[in-house]
């Protein structure tokens, strides 16, 4: 139950927080650093609203405990954006309409900025089970799933 | 709300295995995908936890045509997903990791958490099972290997006593003529399934059938062998009329319990239809191996 110091990498940075083990990652994410871009919504796995990135690979932060993210690099929505410029998949979101309320979008751009970085010549098919672990209740996800086709399609560059 | 824990972090197995043994009341993180979702509804509230996620001696994927395929325990599902050697020398795995929650479970989620789990809907039980996987677990004094189809005592529970954690699968090499087919039942792909099948065929030189596997998952309190179906089929020159009756054998033999999502009477007809289709699938396999 004792505290204990977490030294880990977020959107390039480096932090030191004193947390709880029983901390989750979302709660550091957001309460400690402040990242609020990173939702919480089912808390159980399954609507992947809490998606961010652990050392490139998308996880749901809700489900893993933020003293396990010792010493790695965690990339959250905030750290897509790069000088100021919004990421690929960011533009190819707005461009393409693919949200409404918004509240579903950081694990989506998670989800997909991870699959982009790791796709060669993807399918459409490969684009939609790229986004299995997110719910969004408003677009009925084919906007999203054209946004992550514009972009591997290298329709966006980075700027 | 997660209960306070004191949280331990071995550096190695040899010191995880001392940890546990000295701690009585400790519960084994590794990934956490299933652990953490029963620890906040808190039904499972541990005064120790013991963090396996970094213990590196554990994380490995080895094969040889010869002894097979070993899989150790805090190895990824996605880590087996994207394994060359495991979607060719056996696809069915790759297969039902693809369809295993969601890519970021996969991601942080192991395949011995998984096991340990031991959720009679969990999808490599039953797989593994059909491919005729061992288990190794072990605790500081001493390791031991079972069937896995032996490893499942009842819900949530394994053979594994206190101090024990689980160590490596072991898939036996495939043999020349060999099928392995599995399908879950559910409306979401990342959902765990409804009722789930998994099934296996080796034939002899002749085409006649020389061993076969059905197991059928979430039927019951453990990932459950359908033994009769499978002698039913042995010896046998297989063809539909023989995996309809072992459908048949498969939905009577099963334990559903009816929840929300499906009747007790659905799944075992559901069952019935899975166990025809995977053997017909796991057959034609064989036939083209």
């Amino acid at each position: 139950m004792e505290k204990q110091v977490l030294r880990f990498k977020v959107n390039g940075d480096e932090y030191e927080v004193f947390i709880h083990p029983k901390t989750l990652l979302a709660e550091v994410i957001r309460d400690h650093l402040g990242f609020t871009g990173t939702k919480r919504g089912c808390e159980t796995v399954s609507c992947g609203a809490c998606t961010v990135n652990i050392n490139g690979f998308s996880v749901k932060s809700c489900s893993v405990l933020a003293i396990q993210c010792q010493d790695m690099e965690v990339t959250t929505v905030e750290g897509l954006e790069k000088n100021g410029k919004l990421s690929p998949i960011q533009r190819a979101f707005l461009d393409n309409g693919s949200y409404q309320c918004g509240f579903c979008t950081p694990g989506m751009l998670m989800s997909a900025t991870a699959f982009i970085s790791e796709a060669k010549n993807p399918t459409k098919e490969q684009m939609k089970e790229s986004i299995e672990g997110n719910v969004c209740r408003c677009t009925g996800y084919n906007s999203i799933v054209r946004a992550i086709e514009a972009v591997t399609q290298g329709k966006y560059k980075e700027e | 709300m997660i209960n306070d824990f004191h949280y331990l972090k071995p550096a190695s197995l040899k010191e995880a295995l001392a940890m546990y043994a000295q701690y009585d009341d400790c519960k084994v993180i590794c990934g956490g995908q299933s652990l953490l979702i029963v620890m906040r509804q808190g039904m499972v509230a541990p005064e120790y936890l013991l963090d396996i996620k970094h213990v590196k001696e554990l994380s490995y994927i080895k094969f040889d045509d010869k002894d097979g395929l070993r899989i150790g325990a805090t190895t990824t599902h996605r880590e087996i997903e994207k394994s060359d050697v495991i979607a060719k020398k056996y696809p069915v795995l790759v297969a039902m990791e693809e369809k295993l929650a969601s890519i970021q479970t996969r991601n942080w989620g192991t395949i011995g958490g998984n096991l340990a789990h031991a959720d009679p809907a969990g999808d490599p039980g039953p797989v593994l099972i059909a491919l005729n996987a061992e288990i190794k677990f072990g605790s500081s004094s001493g390791e031991k290997t079972v069937p896995l189809d032996e490893f499942f005592v009842d819900y949530f529970e394994t053979k594994m006593e206190h101090g024990d954690l689980v160590l490596e699968v072991h898939v036996p090499a495939p043999e020349p003529k060999f099928g392995c087919a599995y399908q879950k039942f559910n409306l979401l792909d990342s959902d765990m399934g409804i009722v789930a099948a998994a099934a296996s065929v080796t034939l002899n030189a002749d085409g006649t059938c020389k061993d076969a596997r059905v197991v059928l998952g979430n039927a019951g309190p453990v990932p459950l062998r359908v033994t009769k179906a499978e002698d039913l089929l042995k010896g046998k020159k297989l063809d539909d009329a023989l995996f309809a009756e072992a459908g048949q054998i498969a939905s009577e033999e099963a334990q559903p319990v009816a929840d929300i999502h499906a009747s007790e009477e659905h799944r075992r007809h559901v069952l019935g239809v899975l166990t025809k289709r995977m053997l017909k699938k796991a057959f034609e396999q064989a036939q083209k191996a």
